[in-house]
């Protein structure tokens, strides 16, 4: 058995193994939403903290609140952390441990970065989206991510292990430059930072949502989000992580100019994936000057933010295999 | 501001002491006042011309327009992407011309081939550049009085504030404040003593940097626009296609096709020569999924300056080659064969190496071979070549990219090549509405059929075709390097690059700065304990200017570090609950 099938083996179990994190994940949301109905009647202040929360809600726009950025949360903290919520964890953690493997094994059956088909992006580029929930993890309680970035990975994987997978092939000139190694490393971070985002920015909408009905709730998916924090913080949370994968995406735009300059001989031409990389940015440079503006702050600078990831999601899937232009994959 | 009478939130409190409440930005920013009734004046009825000018401004420059131009420029760049453009693929465009004879000349209205170039796009981004220029100038000139103004005066009642915490001590109220002081100026910070009521406080501000980083990122983007958008204008692109063995003079004649900038005189050209000595290309041949795959591209070329010896240089993908104030870049390469065409008598009327263009990764190749003096008629060739010919009767095909059984038929053709008239014509097509086939197709002839060394007769005893051997003392079946190869070379010239980089290093270090650089204001004051004789409570309070998810953990190792250096004896005092935001309104 060569390097390239262990790493193909290695991957799928780590695909399993992100299905199980993802099941894990699931239930403990599924608790999440039978929990609360209970804690919320036996405590009779959370009433007052969801009114406190929905008053906070409108004045969002007008007070500029950092107070809400301690790192201790009402509503996460009343429900604390399931056993499920943890075997999550730990599955996740291990499945990364596999995926980090096959990816190098892939790298090592190359003898090059293990980034340079469709495949290998979808590889490394996912590997990077989980190392980066793990890591924000360490600082910043986003657990409750789990089922998202689970479920988000092992779509691309499944796509990509099925549709894309080619077998070892050497790198065209083309594509023979540090270059390579250090755009498309960090547009794949960039691109972990703004999944968070997304996944931040989702949530925030549905907590802004909740907060704006009136305390006791009755949905399952308001019940749920009545243990996470409140929309603020969660829209605090999504700018500092997406102003993070922002300045990573303006490094992944100049590093991508610098390469077209020494590969084709301009460093920007408009060719479709500048161009998408470039809409991208913008989008993001919208979404933090939404932030900043009165009456866009909030939902519809989250909003923003979904579209931004939809767009970087688009990129990767749509525009890589269907526009022409200069980024030919090998293997495609 | 006088602090007895003062129940305004601590926010608009600390805002307006110092005389820079809204950084200058834009009116609907966050950070700034809401906009006050006043403004309903402005936008009564009867607004002068200048009032209209300013109304106007004021909207160009407001947050919601800039918002409004960046989402604008977001979608207007997308067509782009979904229908060829004529700068990045004029072929797409042609093509997309005759896949869509209608639908075309309707979107060419609408500039939808050059979208980054068309009247709409232009107007957005020049609009929101407008407006940064307009937003960037009134906040340099207020950043730059912050910057020389003390910070602002302590407010009366600091527990208000985001971020409070107290602790006693026995101390001297003035060595304390001494000690904060230059606690905090050593930290960073721009501190300023105060008095109110006999209570001594010190107040503090830092992060300055935050602002200046901002102003650059936005500045540094106007500049790069007015790099990019003038900077071409002083270069040029040039396009040559050199064979193994020939030599380029840079001079404006010696290009293929040369594209000067507005701006650009060909004096500028240093006439360096470049000579091509070879052109390899490496082929995978381990890799069976791979087999044949060109994994190494390099041109090895001489360059000789005016008077000094020849360098033996290297040009590759990915590698560019710079001298003389050019840079050289390999973007295509392919065969050339050469070619001898010879009147009856047997004296060569043409004899030429013809750059052929690959058509498939297998590179079988494309050629025209145009002879309009020394034969009887003019004639034209259509050469097709295989590198590696891969079937036994026609229709060819070639098998591998390499020079293993180099094959080439022509397709010929006499009459009028439409040369003579003086109108340009491309070396890479041939005109035949006026020709008669000869050799191939449908004629009674067939194609020539050549192998490196072979010479056949034309039809119509017109004279002869012979395909050289470029290295005809190889063994008989040895052609690798019976055939020469071309290189495609482009040239460039942009002296803007280095601007260009220092404005891209400037966006990055501004955006990096001002996202991520804190500014926050602390104060620290103190007064008498009522209680105790000789102890003081000393309060530590905090304000977050724009995000700043420190600011709490900053204001909490403030005070431990004071209350450390004074001897605190008391532990400290209870954390200020979460604060109520909204009961004050
Ligand atoms: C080419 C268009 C523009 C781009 C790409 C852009 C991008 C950005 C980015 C990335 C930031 C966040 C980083 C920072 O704080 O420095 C920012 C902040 C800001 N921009 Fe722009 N900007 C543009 C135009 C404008 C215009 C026209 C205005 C004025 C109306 C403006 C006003 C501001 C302000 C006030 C901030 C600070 C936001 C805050 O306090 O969080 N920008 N801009």
């Amino acid at each position: 058995m060569n390097f390239d099938e262990i790493s193909v083996i290695a991957l799928y179990s780590a695909m399993a193994v992100y299905a199980l994190a993802f099941i894990f994940y699931a239930v403990d949301l599924a608790r999440r939403s039978s929990a609360v109905g209970v804690v919320e009647s036996a405590s009779p202040v959370a009433a007052d903290r969801a009114a406190g929360a929905q008053a906070a809600g409108v004045t969002t726009t007008l007070v500029r609140d950092t107070t809400t950025l301690d790192t201790t949360d009402a509503g996460a903290a009343r429900y604390g952390r399931s056993p499920s919520l943890r075997i999550g964890v730990a599955l996740t953690v291990i499945a990364w441990v596999l995926h980090l493997s096959a990816d190098v094994l892939r790298g090592v059956a190359a003898g090059r970065v293990p980034w340079a088909n469709m495949y290998e992006f979808a590889m490394t580029g996912t590997l990077v989206i989980v190392t980066v929930y793990l890591i924000v993890n360490i600082k910043i309680d986003l657990r409750f991510l789990g089922t998202f970035i689970t479920g988000l990975v092992l779509i691309l994987l499944g796509l990509a292990s099925v549709n894309f997978y080619v077998a070892v092939t050497p790198l065209p000139p083309a594509l023979q430059s540090i270059w390579l190694i250090i755009h498309v490393f960090v547009a794949s971070t960039g691109t972990g930072f703004f999944a968070l985002g997304f996944g931040l920015s989702v949530a925030q909408l549905l907590q802004a949502r909740r907060e704006s009905i009136a305390a006791g709730a009755t949905s399952a998916v308001q019940r749920l989000m009545a243990t996470l924090p409140s929309a603020e913080r969660l829209e605090a949370l999504a700018y500092r992580i997406n102003i993070i994968g922002f300045i990573l995406w303006t490094f992944t735009l100049m590093a991508g100019a610098i390469w077209a300059e020494k590969a084709w001989g301009r460093y920007w031409g408009w060719d479709t994936k500048e161009v998408w990389t470039f809409i991208i940015w913008v989008i993001y440079a919208g979404y933090i000057h939404a932030r900043a503006t009165r009456g866009w702050r909030g939902s519809r600078a989250a909003w923003l933010a979904i579209i931004g990831f939809s767009a970087v999601m688009f990129n990767f899937t749509i525009v890589n295999l269907f526009f022409k232009g200069l980024h030919a994959y090998s293997g495609l | 501001m006088t602090s007895s009478s003062d129940d305004r939130t601590p926010d608009e409190r600390a805002h307006d002491g110092d005389g820079e409440a809204n950084l200058a930005r834009p009116d609907d920013h966050v950070d700034s006042q809401a906009p006050a009734s006043v403004d309903d004046s402005v936008t009564s009825p009867k607004l002068g011309f200048v009032g209209w000018l300013r109304w106007f401004w004021r909207q160009l420059t407001s947050m919601r327009t800039a918002l409004f131009l960046l989402l604008l420029l977001a979608i207007a760049a997308v067509p782009g992407s979904l229908v060829p453009q004529r700068s990045s693929d004029p072929n797409g465009v042609t093509q997309y011309f005759r896949d869509n004879p209608h639908l075309a000349p309707f979107l060419d209205k609408l500039q939808a081939f050059d979208v980054y170039s068309s009247a709409w796009f232009s107007a957005i981004y020049l609009l929101l550049f407008i407006s940064l220029i307009g937003c960037v100038i009134p906040r340099t000139k207020h950043h730059l009085e912050a910057l020389r103004a003390k910070p602002p005066r302590t407010p009366a009642r600091l527990s208000r504030l985001d971020v409070h915490t107290e602790r006693t001590a026995n101390a001297d109220a003035d060595a304390a404040i001494e000690a904060a002081r230059s606690q905090l100026k050593s930290a960073g910070y721009r501190v300023a003593l105060f008095e109110s009521r006999g209570e001594k406080s010190v107040s503090a501000e830092r992060g300055y940097l935050r602002e200046t980083g901002n102003l650059i990122f936005h500045s540094a983007l106007v500049g790069m626009l007015i790099t990019v958008g003038f900077g071409s204008g002083w270069g040029f692109t040039g396009q040559r296609v050199l064979v193994e063995g020939q030599t380029f003079v840079n001079t404006l004649s010696a290009y293929d096709s040369f594209n000067p900038g507005r701006f650009f005189s060909p004096d500028a050209l240093d006439p360096y020569s470049l000579t091509l000595d070879d052109m390899s290309v490496t082929y995978e041949q381990k890799n069976a999924k791979a087999f044949g795959q060109p994994i190494d591209y390099l041109a090895s070329v001489s360059v000789s300056h005016q008077g000094q010896k020849p360098t033996k240089q290297r040009i590759k993908v990915n590698e560019p080659l710079r001298t003389g104030g050019t840079d050289i870049y390999l973007l295509g390469n392919g065969y050339a064969p050469t070619i001898t065409v010879k009147d009856p008598s047997g004296k060569v009327v043409f004899t030429d190496s013809i750059p052929f263009l690959p058509q498939d990764p297998q590179l079988t190749s494309i050629g025209i071979v145009k002879v309009p003096d020394g034969l009887a008629k003019q004639i034209g060739m259509i050469g097709l070549f295989y590198p590696t010919q891969g079937a036994k009767q026609p229709p060819f095909f070639s098998s591998y990219p390499d020079l293993e059984y180099p094959v080439l038929t022509m397709q010929v053709f006499e009459g009028d090549l439409g040369i003579d008239k003086g109108t340009p014509t491309s070396v890479y097509t041939l005109n035949t509405d006026t020709m008669t086939e000869i050799a191939g197709g449908k004629a009674a002839s067939k194609a020539l059929e050549l192998m490196p060394g072979q010479t056949q007769q034309l039809p119509n005893g017109l004279g002869s075709v012979t395909f050289e051997n470029a290295s005809p003392t190889a063994s008989t079946d040895d052609y690798s390097q019976s055939v020469s190869r071309f290189a495609s070379l482009d040239f460039h010239h942009d002296p803007t690059q280095g601007w260009v980089a220092l404005f891209a290093a400037l966006i990055l270090g501004g955006l990096i700065v001002s996202l991520f650089i804190p500014r926050r204001r602390i104060w620290v004051k103190v007064r008498a304990d009522e209680g105790r004789d000789g102890a003081l409570i000393i309060e530590y309070a905090g304000l977050a200017r724009g995000e700043d998810p420190g600011l709490k953990a900053a204001v909490t190792a403030v005070a431990d570090r004071h209350a450390a250096g004074l001897g605190a004896s008391a532990p400290p005092a209870a954390e200020k609950p979460v604060p109520e935001k909204n009961s004050e309104a």
